[in-house]
Parts: C-alpha cells; structure tokens; sequence
C-alpha cells in the first residue's frame, strides 16, 4: 500500500503540475486555509492527545504554521528564482547562476510532541520547493494523526501530498520506497535507522533530534526573571519540547534561589494545585510516564515530584543537587523534571557541556556580554539563545537544526526550501570567443600552460551590487575632491575664477 | 588499537585543543608552498595516470592554488558572524548565524585527479577550523606516498594526518567516528560510505558520478561544438566524473559530429595517440577490461584500437548506439564516446530523464530557448551550455551531484560552509519582560490577540529604514533650499 502511495506520488510529480509557483502558491493557501477553518478541531485533537490547552496550541503551533506560510507565499518567486553568482575573468561574457529546483517525492515523518508544527513546517518547505511530498504523522499523537489524515486530501492535492498514518512496520516499509528526500523529526536512536536505511538508495537526510539542552544561570544576571522563562520553557508542553531548556547549571550558591524562583513562577503560571489548571499539559502516554518517572527514582524532589498514572499527570518536578553520573543526567528528559547541577564557575560549565554530546540548544542567562561569547565560542550546539528560552525557533530567517547527535540539516523560513531543493549550477557559454579556449586544449607546451594558468587564476571580478555602489559614489567622491582642490589652487594662484559665475549672475 | 584508530583519536586530541581555529591561514599558505615547491614530485605522478607534467598543472594544481588563494583572501569573511533578518519580537536582539568547526572530518580521495579531488576538501575543512583524516586511493600508488610522505613537512601532522591503505584501511576508518565524511567515487562505495555515517549519525557530502548526457543541437556550430567535447571527453583517458559520457545528436548531423571529433582527435593527440605524451592511459588493467567489455556489440566509428600491456585505449567513437547496449547501462570513464541518435529536444530530454540524474548535463546550442527548456525540463548535479567540463573552475559555483550523483556540494565558500557548523544565535537581554507576558500562563484570548500581532506583523524592516533615511534626506533639501537658495 505504501509503494503505491509513492509511485503515485511520483507520477504527480513527473506530470510538471508543481514546477508552475502558481500551483505552489495556491496549495500553501489553501494549506493556510485548513488551519484558520479547522482551528477548533485541531485544539481538540490535541487536548485530546496531550491536553494541550488552546492557547498554547495556537501559540505554539498553528501561529508559527501560519507565519511560515505566509512567508513562503510571499517569497516564493523571490526563492525560486536564479541566483546570479560572482563570475570571473573567463566568465564574464556567460550567464552563471545557481537555479533552485524541486529534489521529487520527499518523505516527511513527523513527531508527536507538535504533531502539526513538525509535520507541517517542513511540509511547507516541501511544497514551496515543487516537490511532491508523502507526509508520515506520528501514531503517538493519534487524534491529531487521524484528524490529519482527514483533513489534508480536502485542502491539497491528494496524490502529491498524501498523508499515510501507521506505526513502525508502516513507517519500515515506507523508507524501504525509494524518496529523493527523507525528513525526520525525532529521537537519535531511530535517526540512525532512518539514516541506514535511504543509504541504499543514496538519499539525503534532514535529521531533527534531540539531546539534553543545557541552561547555564549566571550569578550575577537577574535570578527573577531567568528563571521564569526558563520555568515557561521547561514545563509548556509539559516538557515535552525538543528545545526545552534540559537542566540547569549554576553555582551553588544560587541554586536555593533558583528554586525559589522557580517555584514563585510555576504559582503564578499554575496556580496552587497545577493538576487543575488547564494550561498544564499530561504525558503523551504510560510509557513516557513511566520512563519520566523512573528517571527520578530514588531522589526527593524540592519542588513538585506528585504524579497520577492514570492521567499521565506528572507535576512540574525540580531536583537539587543533581549528581553528574545519574541517570537523570542521561538520556533527555522530555518531560517535567527540571534537574539543577551545580557548577563552579563558568569555566566548569562549559567543561560540563563539552564532556556531552552537542546538544540541539544552548540557553546561557548572563549579563556580561563578554562571558556570553566565550561561552558561545568554546562550545557547540544547534542553536543558542542567550538570556531567554526557545526564541531561535520562533524567527524564521535563523536556521533551525542541530549537529552531532542533536540532528542533521535545518529549516524554518527560506531554509527550508533551500533544504528540499536542489541547488543547480548553471554555466551558460556562447560557441564563440574560442581563442580564449585555445590555451586548454593539447598539444600542451609550457607557454600554452601560462596562458592559462593567468587565466585560471585570474582574480573574481567583484560584480555584487554593493561593489558596484562603492565604485560609483568613490567615482562621484573623487572628482568632488579632484574639483574642488582645482579650484583651491586657482583661488590660490590669484585668479578669481568665482567671479565667472557671479558675473554671468548679475548680467 | 589499529593504525586508523590511533590517527583519528590524535586529529581529535588536536582539534580539541583549539589550535586549528586560529592557525588556519598559516596551514593554508603553507599547503599552498607545498604545492609549488612540490611541483615536480607531483607531476611524478604521471607514472599512475601518465599524465604530462604540464597536463597535472594545468587541471589538478592551478585549481588547488586558486582554491587556497580565495580561502586565504576571504577567510575572515567567511567565518564573522552573518547577521540576520529580524522581526518585531526580535527586534532590539542581536540575531545571527555563527560559522563553527564541525571537529574531525574524513576525505576519501578518489584516483582520477588524486590531487584535485583529495586536497580541495581538505582545502575547506582547514578553513573551516577543522582536523582532518586524508585518505587518498590507493588505486594511485605514487601519489599516495607521495601525499603521505611530503604533507607531514608542511601541514600539521597531528590536525591533518594522511593515512593510506586499501579497502580494510578504509573500512577501519569508516567505523572511527567523524563530524562529516567526505567521500568521492562511485555510487556503490558511496552507499557504503553513507550507511557507516549513519551509525554515529555523521553528516556526509558524496561526490558521485553518473552518465553525464551532451545534446548537440542540430543548429549549433557543430564542428566547434565537437572540438569542446573532444576536448572534455579524452582528458584525462575519459577517466573524469564530469566528462562528457554520451552524444545526443540528430540522425542528420551524426557523421558530421563523427567528422569533426575525429579532426580535433587529430590536431589534439597527433595521428598516433599512443606515442603522444598529452594522451593519458587506463589507471589499471582492471578497468581496461570492463572499458573493453563495454564496447562489446557497438559500431566502432573512430578509434577502437588498443594495447593491453599499456592500458592503452585509442580515443574512440561509437555510432548508432541503442539506450539497451552495454556502452549505456553505466558511466563509460573512458575513452569511449557513443552516440546516440533522437528525433529532436523532446527525445532527448526523454531519454535523459529515463536515466538517472547526472553530475553534469551539456547541451550545445545558439538557441537560448533550447538551453532554457533543456534546463528546465530535465535536472542534474550541473549545467554547462556550449562547453565541457569548466563549470567545474568557477568556485562562485556549488560543484555537487543529486540523486545518484551525489549529495552536498563544494568549492570555494560552499566548502567552508558544507564542513561548517552554522549556529543559529539569538542574543536578548533581561530587560522589556513585559513583552513576555503575553506568552505566559494563565492564558486568555487578549494575550493571544497580542502574540499574533508581534508575530505575525513582519513589517519589512529594511524597507522602512530606507524609507526614514529618504524622509530625513527630504527634509534636509527642503531645509537647504529654503535657507540658501530661495
């Protein structure tokens, strides 16, 4: 059922319908569309999954979902257009440019902590890019799946993009179909698999995962309102972000304010009893539950630590004092347990961060601009945020990936196109000018061979608009001087040359 | 631990220590002394692929020095901070892109342009902070001592060790973990290369190869046409991913096209190819065969002839090929050039679409309509109208393959940024909390109201900057025209 639904695909995309940008512009609208007409049913869907409330759905999905569109829409043609690039002595009479093209039939498998941001952002790239895509949701997230699975093939091409739902044997059989692009949001472990299993079919991977995203606090910076971004980070989506700030290291001294902090934050946020309030999420399912909860077995909790089974309810956790060697420091989190390591000094941190693998994001709450950029330097992520948590994501022109182990390749904005397209060069000569040619071709002799070693090495003429502008206005500028100093020395040497002008004046 | 073991851990202990960021420049000047003093023991190499010492210059070296001469120019450029974009939300934030080292990065060589193909590689990975493991081919004895013995003298023995050896060597190194591997070759390595990555989740560029189709169109000035794909196809034996592996024409101009390749075979290789030292020979017997073997069952237009015991295979043209002959079922890399007749445009793009997609695509016309359609209709790594093979010379060009030819790209700034980390950096401050507000729990509609807005609204800051400096330019001549000339 799965190769069908491939070779189908493929045949929509051999047919041309998505190299016109109108058919493009109309699908990305008319994906707009099911998200402002279905809002109801998807924050249903997903309270239903993951008791996300409505507002944290909008926030956190459906406006990011909505902002990528109407960027892509407006930027299409921009996008798709050839890039001239900087050409050189031997090409300076050619056309050389870089054209974007469609890869083909892309598979994006989503994941089921934003069902819809992570299945549908890339989708976006996807369409924008004029590829056909095949759109995998996460059985995990069921409600959202299915109601995808409904949804999609009432507002876009069904054959092109079309939504397969399953579980593991689904998604086996679906990568053992040949794609010319496989994009997967998820856990390192199935990253490799995926990434194994289209090297058979020598196709590229953009690898989204995850690792423990460390949150250095400063001594110095302001504790109050560090630690309540971080405690919104942490604990929306129940902890359940790939961003989520993993856990915190600061010196000791600090940490029982942190916790203070913290716990002055989650009252404000949760009120008294966090199980009530309806913008606390649940774990996705018991088995989540049970790995969060094994995770802090064994250690008294000094804020939070309740839990309920049978609603997946895991209160919002922080631990003290946390060793480095447990098994809470790990594996990722992904729920809500906040561990605080403590650290000596800045120094030790990022020896702390280093000794891990590279994670997918760095968060660094200090006010000296200067320890900020050595922090930046001497370590390595996906992205960092400094002062604040997750906002890298939310702006579209910073490239959203990780590295190492965090993942492979980014997107968000013009980077996801640029991501599921292919990047043509493109060198279009004319049949003349062959004198130019002569020097290449053998018989080869030592004259020959300089000639064109000059020209081969002949340095890139800088033909970018900002040379251009610079080149004009030192023009402009120069004669300015070149005039005026000639003026200078005619004042100078006696004759009134002003009088000429003031003369013709008067008359 | 083995060999391979114990070099990668030591370009690892080196790159942690830092010392491969700040000394980049050092090590790129030095690799460039390295490869004009050098000269000589390079072109040595003529033994592997009996090359002439002018002919290793001019296709292998010249590029390398210009490759390292741009690095060295636009280093500081390619490895500041981009900045970026910004919208409202962000907009008193210091948002931008940070080029960093990846860590150790393994390139694979390949033999046909051992130097060309090994060093621009590491060319970038150098530039770009990182350690790097060199394996070159072993197919290429000559030049793999050579590397191993002479690249120590110049560069960093620790950050960047050669290490060489055949297949169980590389496979050691293959189960070593790297930040990226570099590999170029054949498809079929490629999908090893590829499914060992996977394992440590380590990003690859695979610089593959394919049939790379050449369209002649019938209007063209086709014995010029001719001369540039002679030129492009019997470099180097054929032995080169992007020469030009089969002919498209028209059944009306095939005998002139079979005319004029054989004049330029002529005035470029003399009546005797086999004694002329511009004309390179098959690298192993072992390819001679399957090169012989290809030829099986196809007309013999020019050339054919052939000499075991040198690896000699005269530059030959094969006529009326048929897409189901041996020639076509995989890319010649020799010096074997088919041609294949079509009905017109349609045909071709057809029949280049039933392939598999090409490094490089050439298509000879004065019709710009016909490149244009040509391009649009069809895809490959590369496109060169009118030419062969210089598309490849032009580092302002990503030089890389799709589908089965490969994935990434290369050359001058791409290098520096496929075997870089780009690190996505929002700088805020502790202040303007209020703001935040709006995404805090309790939630409510008005909140939500607002996050739309910030959001959502992205005025184009650029546009209104240029739009204030225009207003302010305004009143300053409305200013200057009032006091001192009316």
């Amino acid at each position: 059922m799965e190769r069908q639904v491939v070779e189908r695909a493929r045949e929509a995309f051999l047919s041309g319908k998505t190299r016109v940008l109108e058919f493009r512009l109309q699908q990305l609208r008319s994906l707009q569309k099911m998200i402002t007409d279905r809002q109801a049913e998807i924050a249903t869907a997903l309270k239903q999954d993951i008791n996300r409330s409505q507002y944290d759905t909008a926030l956190f999905e459906l406006i990011g979902i909505e902002n990528e569109i109407t960027l892509a829409v407006g930027k299409l043609g921009e996008w798709a257009a050839p890039r001239p690039v900087e050409k050189n002595l031997l090409t300076i009479s050619d056309e050389v440019y870089v054209q974007p093209e469609p890869l083909g039939v892309v598979l994006i498998i989503g994941a089921w902590n934003y069902p819809w941001s992570l299945t549908l952002q890339p989708l976006i790239g996807a369409i924008a890019a004029g590829n056909a895509a095949v759109v995998k949701p996460s059985e995990l997230s069921e409600h959202s799946s299915l109601l995808l699975r409904a949804l999609l093939p009432r507002y876009l091409d069904q054959e092109l993009y079309p939504v397969v739902t399953g579980g593991v044997p689904e998604t086996q059989e679906l990568l053992k179909q040949r794609f010319d692009h496989v994009f997967y949001t998820g856990n390192s472990t199935v990253g490799k698999v995926v990434m194994a299993a289209v090297a058979r079919h020598l196709t590229p991977v953009t690898l989204e995962l995850g690792g423990k995203s460390p949150c250095y606090i400063d001594k110095n910076c302001d504790l109050r309102v560090a630690c309540r971004r971080i405690t919104w980070g942490k604990f929306a989506n129940c902890g359940q972000t790939c961003i989520a700030p993993d856990y915190i290291l600061c010196e000791p001294s600090i940490q029982s304010r942190v916790v203070e902090a913290i716990r002055q934050t989650l009252l404000e946020f949760y009120g008294a009893d966090t199980k009530s309030s309806p913008d606390y999420g649940r774990i996705i399912n018991l088995r989540h539950f049970h790995r969060v909860m094994s995770l802090i077995e064994g250690y008294t909790a000094v804020l939070g630590g309740q839990s309920d089974p049978s609603q997946c309810y895991i209160a919002p956790t922080v631990l003290k004092d946390v060793p480095p060697h447990s098994r809470l420091m790990q594996e990722e989190i992904f729920g809500p347990v906040l561990p605080i390591v403590t650290v000596s000094d800045m120094d030790d941190a990022i020896h702390f961060i280093n000794e891990r693998e590279k994670p997918l994001a760095l968060y660094i709450f200090c006010s000296d601009k200067t320890a900020v950029k050595k922090m930046i330097a001497e370590t390595s992520s996906g992205g960092v945020t400094v002062n604040d948590v997750m906002m890298h994501y939310t702006l579209s022109s910073l490239p959203f990936g990780g590295v190492g182990q965090s993942g492979t390749g980014r997107y968000h904005g013009k980077h996801t196109f640029d991501q599921l397209s292919h990047q043509r060069a493109c060198l279009v000569r004319s049949l003349g000018m062959e004198a130019v040619n002569l020097a290449r071709y053998p018989p080869q002799d030592r004259r020959r061979a300089r000639r064109a070693r000059l020209a081969l090495r002949s340095p890139m003429i800088d033909f970018s608009k900002r040379t251009f502008v610079w080149a004009v206005s030192a023009t402009v500028v120069a004669f300015g001087l070149v005039v005026t100093l000639t003026v200078i020395l005619l004042i100078a040497s006696g004759l009134n040359c002003t009088c000429w002008y003031w003369e013709g004046w008067y008359t | 631990m083995s060999r391979e073991q114990i070099a990668v851990e030591r370009a690892r202990k080196a790159f942690l220590t830092g010392r491969s960021k700040p000394l980049e420049i050092h090590q790129l000047k030095n690799l460039a002394n390295f490869l004009v003093e050098k000269q000589s023991e390079i072109a040595d190499a003529k033994k592997d692929l009996n090359k002439s010492e002018v002919g290793t210059q001019l296709y292998e070296t010249l590029g390398l020095e210009g490759e390292i001469g741009l690095a060295v120019k636009k280093l500081k450029e390619w490895a500041a901070p981009r900045p970026v974009e910004k919208n409202l939300l962000t907009i008193s934030d210091t948002v931008y892109i940070q080029p960093e080292p990846l860590g150790v990065v393994l390139v694979i060589g390949a033999w046909n342009y051992p130097w060309a193909v090994t060093i621009q590689p590491l060319i970038g990975a150098i530039a770009a902070g990182n350690a790097c493991v060199v394996k070159p081919s072993e197919v290429c004895v000559h030049t793999a001592q050579v590397m191993e013995t002479l690249l120590p003298l110049y560069i960093d023995k620790e950050l960047y060790p050669v290490v060489t050896g055949g297949v169980m060597e590389t496979q050691e190194l293959l189960r070593q973990r790297f930040d990226h591997v570099f590999y170029t070759g054949n498809s079929a390595v490629g999908r090893l290369v590829m499914e060992a990555a996977a394992k440590h989740l380590t990003p690859v560029t695979l610089e593959l190869g394919g049939k790379s189709p050449c369209y002649i169109d019938k209007n063209c000035d086709v014995p010029m046409a001719c001369r540039r794909v002679t030129w492009g196809k019997y470099t180097n034996c054929g032995q080169t991913c992007i020469a030009p592996d089969y002919i498209l024409c028209e059944p009306s101009i095939q005998e002139q096209v079979i005319q004029e390749v054989q004049k330029s075979i002529k005035a470029f290789y003399t009546e005797n190819p086999k004694s002329c030292p511009d004309y390179g020979r098959i690298i192993n017997q072992r390819h001679f065969k399957r090169i012989m073997a290809m030829s099986e069952g196809s007309t013999i237009a020019v050339g054919g002839d052939n000499d075991e015991s040198e690896c000699y295979i005269a530059p030959t043209v094969l006529r009326n090929v048929k897409p189901g002959s041996k020639v076509m079922q995989e890319e010649i890399f020799g010096p074997l050039l088919p041609i294949m007749t079509v009905s017109g445009l349609d045909e071709a793009i057809q029949t280049i679409n039933q392939g598999e997609k090409p490094l490089a695509l050439y298509v000879f016309s004065p019709d710009d309509k016909v490149i244009k359609r040509m391009i649009a209709e069809t895809s490959s790594g590369g496109v060169l109208a009118n030419d062969c093979l210089v598309h490849y010379s032009v580092s302002a060009l990503p030089f890389g393959g799709v589908g089965n030819s490969g994935m990434g790209c290369y050359h001058g700034k791409f290098s520096f940024d496929q075997l870089s980390h780009l690190r996505a950096c929002l700088i805020k401050q502790l202040k303007m909390e209020g703001v935040n507000d709006m995404r805090y729990p309790p939630h409510t509609a008005k909140k939500l109201g607002w996050a739309r807005f910030f959001i959502l609204k992205n005025p184009d800051l650029g546009w209104l900057a240029r739009m204030g400096l225009l207003a302010c330019l305004v009143v300053v001549a409305a200013v200057l025209l009032q006091n001192y000339f009316l």
